[in-house]
Formats: structure tokens, C-alpha cells, sequence
């Protein structure tokens, strides 16, 4: 039958000569590739120390982001939890009492902002879901670790610093 | 002498425990250790040649041979073919006469004469070709040809079925 | 006198062991950077400065593992499995000349450990000794796949022992004896009457059988079938953990320095450089002889490196095919070459 991409190639099996059945001259045109290699720039990226240059939508770790004030604009209404295909984010909201308007920006803010790493696939979902642009994922790549504990994030490596600082 | 003792003493020690091991491959490793002693009781009599061929021959490759089939035999206890008793008691007379003619011909004929080489340096490689070259040649080259046809014949018995090859 | 001497003696023999066990391991830090280089890759580079501390860290590693022996295997003989691998590894380096005798003091102290008149038949029966190490390990672990590692190491073993021992006959032909620091002194400097002195270049057929043979002796890719990890899970180590597997990987390190060693002394002309004679004192000579002789064994550890980072591994099949059928035919031509050449052209 015709093949449709016209790709197909029909290989001939040759009884071996001489020199392919000596094996020498394929070892030695073997190891001069080889050597051919040993002095190649090595294309590794010595990771922490050096970094690959990430894309412009290269979703990385979360940061909670403030408003021009300063403000939390979290507002603890867990869309973004909700949309969470990995369930990794839990939260506990709180009211804000008076004097604190200059924290936050909402009356209701998120006391407890927890997102599990290790759960988390990095797909973007919560930044799309939430409605007040306060979450982001325009980190770095998140960290190695020992303990499972310490994937757990909570606002304190999450929350972005503050504007005057 | 004394080396020779000690060593003399391990190689019938060794030899004991070839025959009365239960497993057969610590059996064989038994054996190793005997044919090491041979070894050493080569090097003692000066015999370097031999005692590197014995190590050679013997040691790495006749030995390893026959670990190798029996590590491939799987034989443990209930393989072990049960003799009746009869058979038991004649092996053991036939083992009894056999040892009595043994000591009984030997104490006839040996004579109680340590080793001493009228020559030294006779198991240096130089000295032993020169001897077997020229005054054992022709059944240097028998011998030779003893082996030759036994190879032949292994040939022959490896290679009696005609079967496609695979190839390549 | 004597009491000094046994304690050159002994100085030289530990010297000569620690300088194994550092090449060897060395050569585990050597294997990787250089897997690496070949593959593009940087290799360990976070235990030290580049990495030269790595084999440090695995050593650590090793000896703090688990100690783990399977409940069927057999114990004693379990242990004594990597115990003879190592003992057999080691024990081949006490006559290789590593240098041409020292004069400190008016006293003259040799570079060799001991230079038996059968040195060349001592190291082929330590090598013919080392498959033990190996069979035994593999038998005690109990295990199919370390029987079946250990059984192809052995038959391996035997097949190439043969033509590795033909080609050595050919080479005795040529220098004709067979202490090893009578070999390394006849290929004095580099050219002698006319021709090279060195016995690669007397006996180039019999040394490219030799290096073939000598990298299925120390189980070496492309013949590296006893632990063929693709369908053999381990080979004969599958069992072992901790230090003992520890001491096998070793002996495989161990083995090819000192086969290095050996090729380096029968074909290289051992401790001997070009131009040796233009150099006066002998004490300095010596001493640039053990340094050329390490540098032709580092040039031969890379070439074991090179080839397993280039060449696939054979089929167990093939490997039978290439030592029966291609070396020991070869090795006998070679033997019945050289006979002609020197009966006809000396
Ligand atoms: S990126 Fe995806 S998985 Fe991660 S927290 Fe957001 S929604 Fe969940
Ligand atoms: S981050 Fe956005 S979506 Fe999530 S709770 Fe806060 S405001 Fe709501």
C-alpha cells in the first residue's frame, strides 16, 4: 500500500563486510564522538546558584498582594479555595476591627492563609478566581525541604512586603 | 619442617571436611582450600612453576567449573537419591579393603625418606622446560595429543545437532 | 640490616595499598565527572570544591547503611563473598615494579614488593582467583538473578582467562621471562637498536587481545553481563547493602588499577619514559619513572572509562561468539606469527 506521508523507507539488511564485522573501525569512530563531547560546553544549569530564565506566564509560588496603600486585598471570600483542583489552600477569616483599615483593605480579611505546596499543581485556577486581584503567581519555584510540614505556607512567606519597607 | 606439618595437617583437615560436608557447593569450596595448601606445599618444595600452575589450573578454573554446574544443579535433600541399606554396608567394605591394600602396599614399597632434592632450583620454569624438552619430550608431546583428542571429541559432542543459527 | 630492610618492606607494602585504595577511590569521583563530561553534564560538584570530596561522602554512606542479610542466604559464606573480592583485588599489585630501585644512604631499595621469576603467571592466577569472590556471593545470597550474575561471570571469566592467557604466551616469546621487573627493564627508554623498545610496538595484536581481555576480567562495560542491571536487577550484588556492597564496587576499581598497572608494565614499558638516558642521577630517574609509570596507568583508567561511556553492552551470546570464536583463534595466530618472525628475522 502507498504510504500517505511518502516517509516510509524500506531498509535492506547487507550480509556485514569486513570492517563492520572487525568492530574496531565502529569503536573508534564511537569513541571519537565521544570525545568529541568531553570538551562541549556542558549545558547544565547549576540550579540554585544559577537560574533559567522562566517564560512571562511562568506560574511559580503565590504571593498575597497589597493594594497602593499598603492594604491586604485578600478578602477571605474563598473562591479561590472553592476553585482549587488540589484543595491546597485553606483560610479563616476575620472581621476587622477599628483602627486596622490601614492592614486591610476589606472588612473582612484572612486571619489564617495556608497553601499546601506539596498539593498544589501550579495551575492557576485561584488567580483567576479571585476577584480582587490579591492572589498571584509570579514567585519563584517554590523551595525544596525536609519536612512535610514546612510545605505548608502560611501568610508569613506569602503576604508581599510592605510598600515601605 | 615444622610449616610442613602445620600444612600437612590443614590439607587432610580440609580434605575431611570435602567428604563430610553436607552441601555439596561447601564441599567444593572445601576443595579450594585443599588444593591452596597443595598450593603452598608446591612453594615449600621450591616448585614455583607448578604451584602457580596448580593455583592457575586447578584453583581458577577446573575448581570454578565445578561450582559452576553445581550451582546450577539444584541439589538439596530431597533430591538425594535414598541406597538401601545393603548398598551402604558393601561401600563400606569395599572402602575398608581398599584402604587396607592401600596402607598394606605402601608400607611394603615406601621408604621413610624426607624430600631432598638432589637439585633445588629443579622447579624454576628455566630448568623445568629444559627437562621436559628434551628428556621427556616424546611424552611431553603424547600427552599433548591425549589432550588434543579429547578436545576433538568435546567439539564433536557440542556440535552433533545441526540447528538454524540465530542471527546476529 | 635485615630488620631495616623488613621495614622497607612493610613501608612499601602499605604505601603500595593505600595508593590502591586512593586511586580506586578516586576513581569512582573520576567515573562520574567524567560520565559527565562525556554526556554534557558537570558531574558531582557540591561535596568540596568540584566535588573532590564526593567520594568522602559515599564512603560516609556506605559504612552507615543498613547492614542487611537475607534470612535464607548463607551467612558465612555471604560475608565471605565481598571479603575475597577485595583480598583477591589487592593482592595482585605486590609485583608490579612501580619504579627503578632508590639509593638513599647507600642503601638500594627496590620499587617492587617482590619479583618472583613467575610474576606474570602470579597475576593471572590472582585474576583467575577473583571470579571466587564473585561465584560465592553471588551463590550465598540465595537469589536467582545474583546465581545467574554469578554464573555468567564465571563462564565469562573462564572464556577470556584463555585468550588473555595466549596472548600473554606470545608476549613471553618475545621478552622471553616472565618476572615482571625483568620485563619492565627490557623496554628500557623508548628506542633501542633501531626500533621502539616498547612491546606494544613488538606485539600490537597481542596487546589489543590483552586490553579486550583484561576489560571482561575486571567485568567492565561492554562486558560488564554479571551485573547487567537492565535484566539482571543487580547481578550478583542484588543482596548486599551497606560496606559490603561497598567492597564489591570497590574490588571493580581496585581490579582496574592494577590491571592498568599491568598493561601499563608488559606493553608500556612500564616505569620507562623517552629520553630516560639524558638524565644523570638515578635517584631522580626513579623517581620520574613511578611518576611516568602513573601517569600511563591514569591514561589507561580513563581509557576503561572512555569505552564504558561510549560502547553498549554485548549480548551474553555475542560475548561467548567474540571470545571463542574471534580471540582465541586471533591469540594463536598471533603466537604463530611471532614464532615465524623470530625464528626467520632475528
Ligand atoms: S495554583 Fe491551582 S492548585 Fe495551586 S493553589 Fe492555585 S488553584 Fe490550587
Ligand atoms: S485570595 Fe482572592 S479569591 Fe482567595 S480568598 Fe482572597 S480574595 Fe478571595
Amino acid at each position: 500500500m502507498e504510504s500517505l506521508s511518502n516517509k516510509k523507507k524500506q531498509l535492506e539488511i547487507k550480509p556485514l563486510n569486513f570492517w563492520e564485522r572487525a568492530y574496531l573501525p565502529a569503536i573508534a569512530k564511537g569513541l571519537s564522538i565521544t570525545m568529541s563531547h568531553f570538551f562541549k560546553k556542558p549545558v547544565t544549569i547549576k540550579y540554585p546558584e544559577e537560574k533559567r530564565e522562566f517564560s512571562e506566564n511562568f506560574r511559580g509560588m503565590h504571593s498575597l498582594k497589597r493594594d497602593e496603600q499598603g492594604r491586604e486585598r485578600c478578602t477571605a471570600c474563598g473562591l479561590c479555595a472553592l476553585s482549587c483542583p488540589a484543595e491546597a489552600i485553606t483560610m479563616t477569616a476575620a472581621e476587622r476591627q477599628k483602627g486596622e483599615e490601614h492592614l486591610y483593605r476589606e472588612e473582612k480579611y484572612a486571619a489564617v492563609y495556608e497553601i499546601n505546596m506539596l498539593r498544589c499543581i501550579f495551575c492557576g485556577l485561584c488567580e483567576e478566581a479571585c476577584p480582587k486581584e490579591a492572589i498571584y503567581l509570579d514567585g519563584d519555584i517554590v523551595p525544596s525541604d525536609y519536612l512535610r510540614k514546612d510545605f505548608i505556607y502560611g501568610k508569613d512567606k506569602l503576604v508581599e512586603a510592605p510598600l515601605n519597607q | 619442617m615444622s610449616t610442613f606439618y602445620f600444612i600437612a595437617f590443614l590439607s587432610i583437615f580440609f580434605s575431611i571436611l570435602v567428604i563430610s560436608a553436607k552441601n555439596p557447593v561447601h564441599s567444593i569450596l572445601y576443595l579450594v582450600l585443599t588444593f591452596f595448601t597443595f598450593t603452598i606445599h608446591y612453594i615449600l618444595l621450591n616448585a614455583q612453576f607448578l604451584a602457580v600452575v596448580n593455583f592457575i589450573v586447578y584453583m581458577g578454573a577446573i575448581l570454578v567449573l565445578f561450582l559452576y554446574t553445581l550451582m546450577l544443579i539444584n541439589l538439596n535433600k530431597e533430591a538425594e537419591p535414598v541406597k538401601p541399606f545393603m548398598v551402604k554396608i558393601a561401600a563400606v567394605f569395599g572402602g575398608g579393603i581398599l584402604a587396607v591394600a592401600l596402607v598394606s602396599s605402601l608400607k611394603l614399597l615406601g621408604v621413610s625418606d624426607p624430600v631432598v632434592l638432589k637439585n633445588p632450583d629443579l622447579g624454576l620454569v628455566k630448568n623445568l622446560g629444559k627437562v621436559l624438552f628434551n628428556e621427556f619430550l616424546l611424552p611431553f608431546e603424547i600427552s599433548s595429543v591425549l589432550l588434543l583428542s579429547a578436545m576433538v571429541g568435546a567439539v564433536l559432542l557440542a556440535t552433533k545437532e545441526k540447528e538454524p543459527k540465530a542471527t546476529i | 640490616m635485615e630488620l631495616i630492610d623488613l621495614l622497607i618492606k612493610i613501608a612499601l607494602i602499605i604505601v603500595i595499598f593505600v595508593i590502591s585504595l586512593v586511586v580506586a577511590m578516586y576513581s569512582t569521583y573520576a567515573e562520574r565527572k567524567i560520565a559527565a563530561f562525556f554526556q554534557d553534564r558537570v558531574g558531582p560538584n557540591r561535596a568540596g570544591p568540584w566535588g573532590i570530596l564526593q567520594p568522602l561522602a559515599d564512603g560516609g554512606k556506605m559504612f552507615l547503611k543498613e547492614e542487611i542479610i537475607p534470612t535464607n542466604a548463607t551467612g558465612f559464606l555471604f560475608i565471605v563473598g565481598p571479603s575475597l573480592a577485595i583480598l583477591t583485588a589487592c593482592i595482585g599489585s605486590a609485583v608490579i615494579p612501580w619504579g627503578q630501585n632508590l639509593e638513599i644512604g647507600g642503601r638500594v631499595i627496590p620499587l617492587q614488593v617482590t619479583d618472583i621469576n613467575v610474576g606474570i603467571l602470579y597475576i593471572f592466577g590472582v585474576v583467575s582467583l577473583g571470579v571466587y569472590g564473585i561465584m560465592i556471593g553471588g551463590w550465598a545470597s540465595n537469589n536467582k538473578y545474583s546465581l545467574l550474575g554469578a554464573i555468567r561471570a564465571a563462564s565469562q571469566n573462564i572464556s577470556y582467562e584463555i585468550s588473555m592467557g595466549l596472548s600473554i604466551i606470545a608476549l613471553l616469546m618475545v621478552t622471553g621471562t616472565l618476572s615482571l621487573g625483568e620485563i619492565a627493564k627490557q623496554q628500557h627508554g623508548f628506542w633501542a637498536d633501531g626500533y621502539f623498545s616498547w612491546n606494544v610496538f613488538k606485539q600490537p595484536l597481542g596487546f589489543l587481545l590483552f586490553i579486550v581481555c583484561a576489560f571482561a576480567e575486571t567485568n567492565r562495560s561492554p562486558f560488564d553481563l554479571p551485573e547487567c542491571e537492565t535484566e539482571l536487577v543487580g547481578g550478583y550484588h542484588t543482596e548486599y547493602s551497606s560496606m559490603k556492597l561497598g567492597f564489591y564496587l570497590f574490588a571493580e576499581y581496585i581490579n582496574m588499577f592494577i590491571s592498568s598497572a599491568v598493561m601499563a608494565t608488559l606493553y608500556f614499558g612500564g616505569y620507562n619514559f623517552p629520553f630516560m638516558d639524558l638524565i644523570h642521577s638515578p635517584n631522580l630517574v626513579a623517581i620520574l619513572g613511578v611518576v611516568a609509570l602513573f601517569i600511563k596507568i591514569f591514561m589507561f583508567i580513563f581509557f576503561f572509562m572512555w569505552v564504558r561511556w561510549t560502547l553498549p553492552r554485548f549480548r551474553y551470546d555475542q560475548l561467548m561468539d567474540l571470545g571463542w570464536k574471534t580471540l582465541i583463534p586471533l591469540a594463536i595466530a598471533n603466537i604463530v606469527l611471532t614464532g615465524i618472525f623470530m625464528t626467520f628475522f632475528k
